[in-house]
């Protein structure tokens, strides 16, 4: 299998390559808003990655595929339904919540007194599974958007162009980061999931029922990752079976690199790693594009072994 | 009120408990001492629903709760305040609390449960908006008790209430217990204080690698040459 990150090439080289004809005092805001645009997604994705593993300490390995089953359940209801995107990326999310849902029904849920290699095992199987399944009805062209479906626009900001679809993509992440942060730390479940997360076994002593917090934590993730599928599939403007592979990688880089288990670090790691690396291919490095975001993991793990925002490992019993 | 047959747990070869019996009747306090590993806390743990037991069976209020999920264990008024006060030390006193009571139906039975709390322990009412690990170990020991209490349970389980604390500390600890007792709370209470346990318990099981080997009313125990050697420090 080659190695493809968002599939298409030459719509990336597009979009990497557009701000370096503009002046350099200009460069920089825009390759800044660039790097913003790609790590909310990387964000988004990353968010899945922590909350899961803050909560059953399982890697998650079916992630990125489950962020590209929402792209083609958003492809596909723009492309064929001719539903707006908003609404499209709305039933992407309700799609793969229950995608997300289920898959840790079947696949984990039975391994969850077994060792953890059996559960990241099971995780790579569901992973493998849905690309065979994507590849098998969708080919292994990536398909693009319908022209229509999003207007893109430059706007003009001082010395920066700005394309609408870039303030999309940043509003909407923006946007479900905020609900998310809400959800967790103010609502009567969001608060089962932390103290889930900090202590199982004294949330279940309390009275919480920590499968449906599992399933919970499951349904927010995925629903994350649809969105980011979308909103990636927009901006690259294709859409393929084995997406979600260097994209899975990438945002469990980001996890790692803000602090498994944390969301506001995953936040963090998903804009640093877009940030890092939109610059890095400015200043030339783009052949090195997707081991920039590794590069950067390494040293800040030389560093800082728990991640940018990442706590002291607790010893779970 | 809690009737235990023959309870067996083991941790993959380990053995832990080898048929335990023992019965908590409605109102009483009753203490399970033992040396470190003699089983304890597995008992409470089994009670609870976190641990499965290999065989035996548990009968609450008249009904079997053998292999129950917590969760349902706790919604029938079972709740225990495990070892280690295990508080979560990243949210909020308030919030541990609310936490306690997730059992509850609504909000206002919540806001009732939680000043109940403020009364009972007016020092948490102070720190509601602290992280519960700025918190010492007393004030985490209450806190743990406080959080237990607020579904309001009919049988508390203390697994070492007094583990670790200064003994100022300890005699407040078991004043509360009393006043929870006195209040028509049934408890099951571990110690490994086990002159303290006895002065406040009505009766006592002492339990030696998984095995009860003695039981009866706490003063007889207290008096047993055996249990004073082995356990009083005599
Ligand atoms: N999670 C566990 N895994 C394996 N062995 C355990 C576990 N918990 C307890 N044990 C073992 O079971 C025995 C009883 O432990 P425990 O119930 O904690 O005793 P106590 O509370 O009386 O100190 C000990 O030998 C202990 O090592
Ligand atoms: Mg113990």
């Amino acid at each position: 299998m080659r190695l493809q990150y968002y599939a298409s090439r030459d719509k990336q080289q597009r979009f990497f390559t557009d701000f370096r004809q503009s002046g350099a005092d200009s460069m920089f805001l825009q390759q800044l808003i660039n790097g913003i645009a790609l790590g909310s997604t990387y964000a988004l994705i990353a968010l899945g990655y922590t909350m899961v593993y803050g909560i059953i300490t399982l890697i998650n390995f079916a992630h990125g595929e489950i962020f590209m089953a929402g792209a083609f359940v958003g492809l596909l209801l723009v492309g064929v339904f001719k539903l707006n995107v908003f609404l499209a990326m709305g039933c992407a999310m309700l799609f793969c919540m229950a995608l997300g849902v289920v898959i840790e029904f079947v696949a984990y849920r039975p391994l969850r007194r077994s060792s953890r290699l059996s559960a990241l095992i099971s995780a790579i199987g569901v992973s493998i599974f849905l690309s065979s399944l994507a590849l098998m009805i969708f080919g292994a062209n990536a398909k693009a958007f319908p022209e229509q479906a999003f207007p893109v626009q430059q706007i003009r900001i001082g010395n920066a162009d700005i394309s609408t679809l870039q303030i999309l993509i940043i509003a909407v992440s923006a946007a479900l980061m905020v609900t998310l942060e809400f959800i967790v730390q103010k609502t009567r479940i969001g608060k089962a999931m932390r103290a889930t997360s900090e202590d199982y076994n004294t949330a279940a002593l309390m009275g919480i029922n920590v499968n449906r917090v599992i399933s919970f934590t499951f349904a927010l993730g995925s629903a994350l990752a649809a969105a980011g599928g979308v909103l990636v599939g927009l901006l690259f403007n294709a859409v393929s079976f084995n997406m979600g592979l260097m994209a899975g990688l990438k945002a469990f880089a980001a996890a790692v690199l803000g602090g498994i288990g944390s969301i506001p670090g995953a936040m963090l790691g998903g804009l640093v790693l877009g940030v890092t690396e939109v610059f890095g291919v400015a200043l030339g490095y783009s052949s090195y594009r997707d081991a920039i975001a590794f590069a950067i993991l390494v040293l800040v793990l030389l560093v800082r072994p728990t991640g940018l925002l990442g706590e002291k490992m607790q010893n779970k019993v | 009120m809690l009737v235990v047959e023959n309870l067996s747990v083991s941790y993959g070869a380990i053995r832990a408990l080898r048929g335990v019996s023992f019965h908590v009747g409605g109102g009483e306090i009753v203490a399970l001492i033992g040396a470190n590993g003699a089983g304890k806390s597995t008992i409470l743990n089994t009670i609870s629903g976190i641990v499965r037991p290999l065989g035996g069976s548990i009968g609450y209020e008249g009904e079997e709760i053998t292999r129950q999920p917590p969760h349902r264990i706790v919604a029938r008024g079972v709740c225990q305040v495990p070892e280690g006060r295990r508080v979560f030390g990243r949210m909020s006193v308030q919030e541990n609390l609310e936490m306690g009571g997730y059992t509850l139906a609504g909000g206002k039975e919540l806001a009732r449960g939680i000043e109940r709390a403020f009364a009972l322990f007016p020092l948490l009412a102070e720190r509601r908006r602290q992280a519960a690990r700025t918190l010492s170990g007393g004030e985490q020991q209450m806190l743990a008790i406080a959080r237990a209490l607020m579904s309001s349970p009919r049988l508390l389980l203390l697994d070492e209430p007094s583990m670790g604390l200064a003994p100022l500390l300890v005699e407040r600890i078991f004043e509360i217990i009393a006043a929870i007792s006195r209040d028509g709370t049934t408890i099951l209470l571990v110690e490994q204080n086990a002159s303290m346990a006895l002065a406040v318990a009505h009766r006592a099981y002492v339990l030696e690698s998984g095995e009860v080997v003695l039981s009866g009313a706490a003063g007889e125990l207290a008096r047993n040459p055996e249990v004073r050697r082995a356990y009083l420090g005599e």
